[in-house]
């Protein structure tokens, strides 16, 4: 698969990454590499085997329904680079 | 005793050391402290915290005198830097993290704490873990403390857990904590001479570490020695409430199983790892590794891993795109890093973004963004994950008939920093060997177990089923006697 | 039922299905252990976990679950017994992880539906597609600062039921009327509290229109209404919007809009505006959710009487009609009042006391069920004083206003007034003796055979009694009397 920098803008675009103009080819050719790479994957017959996404094999364990949290709003807002009246700001959203 | 003495010393031998009070906490823990600021020039640590230590130590003197002595009482060590600590600014060697202090403790950090460990401060890694070679730290690399013979130029001391590794090679800690995702404790480990330890994924709590690959993602010790892995894994582990993949299990004795009977147990030799253009002298330290272990009554029996050759694709993968959603949290609102500059939202996300995260970090969130927008999701994430199914099935077949398997566990020697920077996939390369073990979830150990002709170390890896890290241990161990591997040569020169 | 709309080029049909966001009436949010409550200081009901800080983990409350469940279960649908949290991937300042946790491929709760009661009496059957949990997002407020935004995280990490209609609704009368049964339903399993004002019930509306019976047409997404009078209101000028603009040669485009009450009209969400692309994907800290057919069994038959089952009751024990049936069932605390009033007595009565006399009051005084002046029981009293003579209907609404006023029962009203039915034949003969002694053309009228004046005489003695004659006596007296 090979990446032109268009897709490469876009994909950046959905990550909220910025990408100067001038290394979107350079990027493009890096990540066609590692996807012409990873594209060796294509060989394995997958036919009727299931997706492992975790590397756990136990149940969900589920919490009490009880607050034991929360009441920290300093602790929520010590490190915020902006912030005013127990609120962190933002530039404006227009919606 | 003098400094360098006490921190040349094992986390066993500093135990017992100061349970017969041959030296207190204190005198250890001031050791390690001028051993910290003398080994600067690695830059294994990124920050300092000899005020804790030193204030650790006098707590740890206390319960000593009053007999009261933890696990670890007094035992001086560097914490990775993606560990969340208390108090304590934590980076992840990212500038988008810049000026990030976590009001909470990581509940591995805490349970080293509970056993009496003092912290020296927070270790060098590759940024976000992302790396295998330390060199993409927002902060430098890290230098490994060994040199090729004849040749000063600085090497790299593997990643992701470089600073830790390399900290513990030239002594100026006792033991480290690392984490692992594809090979980021064991890789490291063997570049540096020193043991690391992935364990089983689901055996430390994630809580507090910062996440790079969730479903990979496992903490482990980085020690001079086996003994000292079981040692500070066994303070590391245990199960937590509050990580879902916590498996909750009773934390084994670790140490105890050093002196198991191997006799009668049968290591697997995959023959897949026997890669084409192998390192000669790799292959060379690797049959030695089996005849160690012949010699410490197991029986060497060659085994299929077919899938091997798919686990470093599948990995480039399923990681970047787990990356691609943990690292969205980093937008510039809550804490750390925001650009400076006015604009809207968008151009605060994405400079803050754009100028927050390294190269390579950069380069694998893209790479997991791409796999799981629309239209590539099946194509690539569903095909990687089918894949680890076929590894994990490899391994569990493997297992009905080995208790443990050997491997190299890298296909080279630390290389200079510089080296592999251009090329991306020659760098991925270097988790070859350690990647399937942890697509598997599997732990894996990798013990120094010679040198190459250069003069630097190699490690052997071995890995074991879900659980069974003493049966590993045990192994780990009856090579670590045989290969009469010797670290010091890191702490005294270079 | 279908409303069609007259365009200029004929007639159109409405194609709406709703997505209800149910807050679950939970202590605790879904994935940590801080406070699920309305309001609060900004950024005091948020843990670390809810921030997003780095290295926080969820681990999933088994409350909210159990809730889903049970949601599930009342919609008639299919319970998934291994469902999967995914995650969402989009940016926005009030989603501190990056990312919702929902559930996208595999749902904890499956195909459903609800009944609808219409008022003229049919019924029409709204399929559910799917109900999920998912993460409530923060709040944004825009305008609190010229240039910023402010971010509170109270909300962050609530848990919601996303419930999923199919596109069965066809006017904006069945979009009001599911919405109001499926508040009833989550109100009666007491999952979620319905409160729309507050946030803890919001509507995504889909509308699209089509000729009638022909192909879907594109449809727009209006985010958050926040009352079922505004979601009637914004399906009836975004269908007019878009036959309007179809009508005109124009095309629709899917896009997601917000509806402004106060203008009439919906516009484009400026923030949803660049494509989609969530980026889903197993949320790899939590495991699949495993739940044990057993004890979805012992959910199941934990489960309250529902509307549906109560309305077939009430109907059957009580002869209502479907449609006094269905207003009584409504709330729960509705038809657990009239239940108590119609115990032991007349039900069609009781319903017609709790309709009519009731809810006027209640309606009045702007009151809840709950804050009713008068309680079922003391109703009931009264219904007994009519029955046994005691009170006319007429009197006895006298009592119900002095009841409500006045917070005494019946009998005690009955009492302090002297509002009792004079039933005793000579009192009331004295009185109708005067009273034909005082009329003697209207005697006359009456033996001519007009009937109606019979009225007059009547009238004439419940004044004088001040109301209190029983009126069937005074009728027989008063033709036994005029016939003489």
């Amino acid at each position: 698969m090979s990446l032109d920098k268009a897709t490469v803008a876009r994909i950046a675009a959905l990550a909220r990454i910025r990408v100067a103009e001038d290394e979107l080819d350079g990027l493009a050719r890096e990540l066609s590499n590692i996807l012409g790479w990873i594209e060796q994957l294509d060989a394995v017959d997958t036919s009727g085997v299931p997706p492992m996404s975790r590397a756990a094999d136990q149940k969900l364990r589920w919490r009490e329904d009880v607050v034991d949290d929360g009441g920290i709003g300093e602790k929520i807002l010590a490190n915020a680079p902006a912030a005013k009246d127990g609120f962190f700001t933002v530039p404006k959203v227009i919606e | 005793m003098a400094a360098a003495a006490l921190t040349g010393l094992t986390i066993a031998e500093a135990r017992d050391g100061l349970l017969a009070k041959d030296f207190s906490a204190r005198e250890l823990a001031e050791a390690h402290i001028g051993a910290m600021e003398a080994g600067r020039g690695l830059n294994a640590f990124l920050t300092e915290t000899p005020e804790r230590a030193l204030a650790g130590a006098q707590e740890a003197d206390r319960r000593i005198a009053a007999g009261e002595a933890r696990g670890l009482e007094g035992v001086p060590l560097g914490i990775k830097d993606l560990f969340c600590t208390e108090g304590v600014a934590t980076t992840a060697a990212s500038r988008i993290l810049q000026g990030f202090t976590p009001p909470y403790e990581s509940t591995v950090t805490r349970n080293l704490w509970d056993a009496g460990a003092v912290m020296l401060g927070k270790t060098n890694l590759d940024e976000f873990a992302m790396g295998s070679s330390n060199t993409t730290s927002h902060f430098g690399p890290v230098e490994n403390p060994w040199r090729r013979k004849g040749d000063n130029r600085p090497l790299v001391p593997g990643g992701s857990s470089g600073g830790s590794a390399a900290a513990v090679a030239a002594h100026l800690c006792a033991g480290a904590t690392g984490t692992d995702t594809g090979g980021s404790i064991r890789q490291p480990a063997a570049f540096c001479g020193v043991v690391g330890l992935k364990p089983t994924y689901g055996r430390c709590s994630r809580y507090g570490i910062v996440a790079f690959a969730s479903s990979l993602d496992q903490a482990g010790p980085i020690t001079k020695t086996v003994r000292d892995a079981a040692i500070l894994l066994r303070h590391m582990a245990g199960f937590d409430a509050r990580d879902s993949t916590s498996v909750e299990r009773e934390v084994p004795d670790f140490e105890a199983a050093l002196s198991r009977p191997l006799k009668g147990l049968r290591v697997g030799i995959p023959k897949e790892y026997r890669v084409d253009g192998m390192d000669p002298e790799i292959d060379a330290l690797w049959q030695k590794g089996i005849g160690w272990l012949e010699e410490a009554g197991l029986e060497a029996v060659e085994i299929g891993l077919p899938h091997t050759q798919y686990a470093l694709p599948v990995y480039y993968i399923l990681a970047p795109a787990e990356a691609s959603s943990n690292l969205a949290r980093y937008d510039g609102v809550r804490y750390g890093h925001r650009a400076e500059g006015g604009g809207d939202l968008l151009e605060m996300y994405e400079a803050t973004r754009g100028e927050g995260f390294g190269a390579e970090v950069r380069r694998r969130i893209m790479i997991g963004t791409y796999v799981l927008s629309a239209g590539y999701y099946d194509a690539y994430y569903l095909k990687a994950q089918k894949v680890r199914t076929l590894i994990a099935r490899d391994f569990a077949a493997a297992f009905e008939a080995v208790d443990v398997i050997l491997t190299p566990t890298a296909p080279g020697a630390a290389f200079a920093i510089g080296e592999k920077e251009d090329d991306p996939i020659s760098m991925y390369l270097n988790d070859v060997f350690t990647v399937p073990a942890s697509l598997a979830g599997l732990p894996g150990i990798s013990v120094p177990a010679g040198t190459d002709g250069d003069g630097l170390p190699l490690g052997l890896q071995l890995m074991a089923p879900s659980f069974d890290e003493e049966t590993m241990i045990a192994a780990a161990a009856a090579i670590e006697a045989r290969a009469g591997f010797d670290g010091a040569a890191a702490a005294g020169g270079a | 039922m279908t409303a069609l709309i007259q365009g200029a080029t004929g007639d159109w049909e409405m194609v709406i299905g709703l997505e209800v966001h149910a807050q679950v009436t939970s202590a605790a949010k879904l994935f940590s252990g801080a406070a699920n409550a309305f309001g609060g200081e900004p950024n005091t009901r948020v843990s670390l976990v809810d921030a997003a800080m780095p290295g926080m983990l969820p681990v999933i409350n088994g409350y909210c679950i159990e809730q889903a469940v049970r949601t599930g279960l009342a919609l008639k649908a299919k319970i998934n017994l291994t469902s999967v949290f995914d995650r969402k991937n989009y940016f926005y300042p009030d989603l501190p992880q990056g990312y919702q946790i929902s559930q996208f491929t595999q749902p904890i709760v499956g195909t459903g539906e609800v009944v609808l009661d219409m008022e003229d009496g049919t019924e029409r059957r709204v399929g559910i597609t799917r109900l999920h949990l998912e993460q409530d997002a923060g709040k944004s407020l825009h305008d609190q600062a010229p240039k910023l935004t402010y971010v509170d995280l109270n909300r962050s990490g609530v848990a919601l039921m996303e419930i999923v209609s199919e596109p069965d609704i066809r006017s904006p009368e069945e979009a009001a009327a599911y919405l109001t049964k499926l508040r009833s339903i989550l109100r009666y399993l007491g999952t979620c509290d319905g409160n729309m004002e507050e946030g803890s019930m919001r509507a995504d509306v889909n509308v699209s229109v089509r000729r009638p019976g022909g192909a879907l047409g594109t449809r727009c997404e209006i985010k958050n209404v926040n009352s079922i009078r505004f979601v009637q209101q914004a399906i009836v000028v975004e269908a007019a919007r878009q036959v309007a603009l179809i009508e005109d040669g124009g095309k629709v485009v899917q896009e997601t809009r917000l509806f402004d009450p106060e203008a009439g009209v919906t516009r484009v969400m400026r923030s949803k505006e660049e494509s989609h692309d969530y980026r889903y994907f197993p949320d790899p800290d939590l495991l699949p959710l495993e739940l044990d057919a057993d004890w979805v069994a012992s959910i199941k038959a934990g489960l309250p009487e529902l509307p549906d089952e109560k309305r077939a009751r009430f109907m059957d024990g009580y002869g209502l009609s479907p449609y006094d049936a269905s207003v009584l069932v409504a709330e729960r605390e509705t038809a657990e009042f009239f239940e108590t009033v119609a115990q032991g007595r007349d039900g069609k009565v009781a319903a017609n006391w709790v309709m009519g006399e009731l809810f006027g009051l209640l309606n009045r005084q702007g009151r809840a069920m709950a804050d009713s002046p008068v309680g079922p029981v003391e109703l009931g009293g009264l219904i007994d004083l009519i029955a046994d003579g005691t009170l006319s209907n007429r009197l006895a609404k006298e009592v119900f206003e002095e009841m409500a006023a006045s917070g005494k029962p019946a009998a005690a009203v009955v009492e302090e007034k002297g509002l009792r039915q004079i039933t005793d034949s000579g009192a009331i003969e004295a009185e109708v003796d005067k009273v034909i002694a005082a009329g003697p053309d209207q005697v006359a009228q009456f033996k001519a055979g007009n009937e109606k004046v019979l009225g007059w005489f009547v009238g004439r003695v419940m004044q004088a009694t001040g109301g209190k004659a029983n009126p069937a006596a005074v009728n027989e007296i008063l033709r036994k009397k005029l016939s003489e």
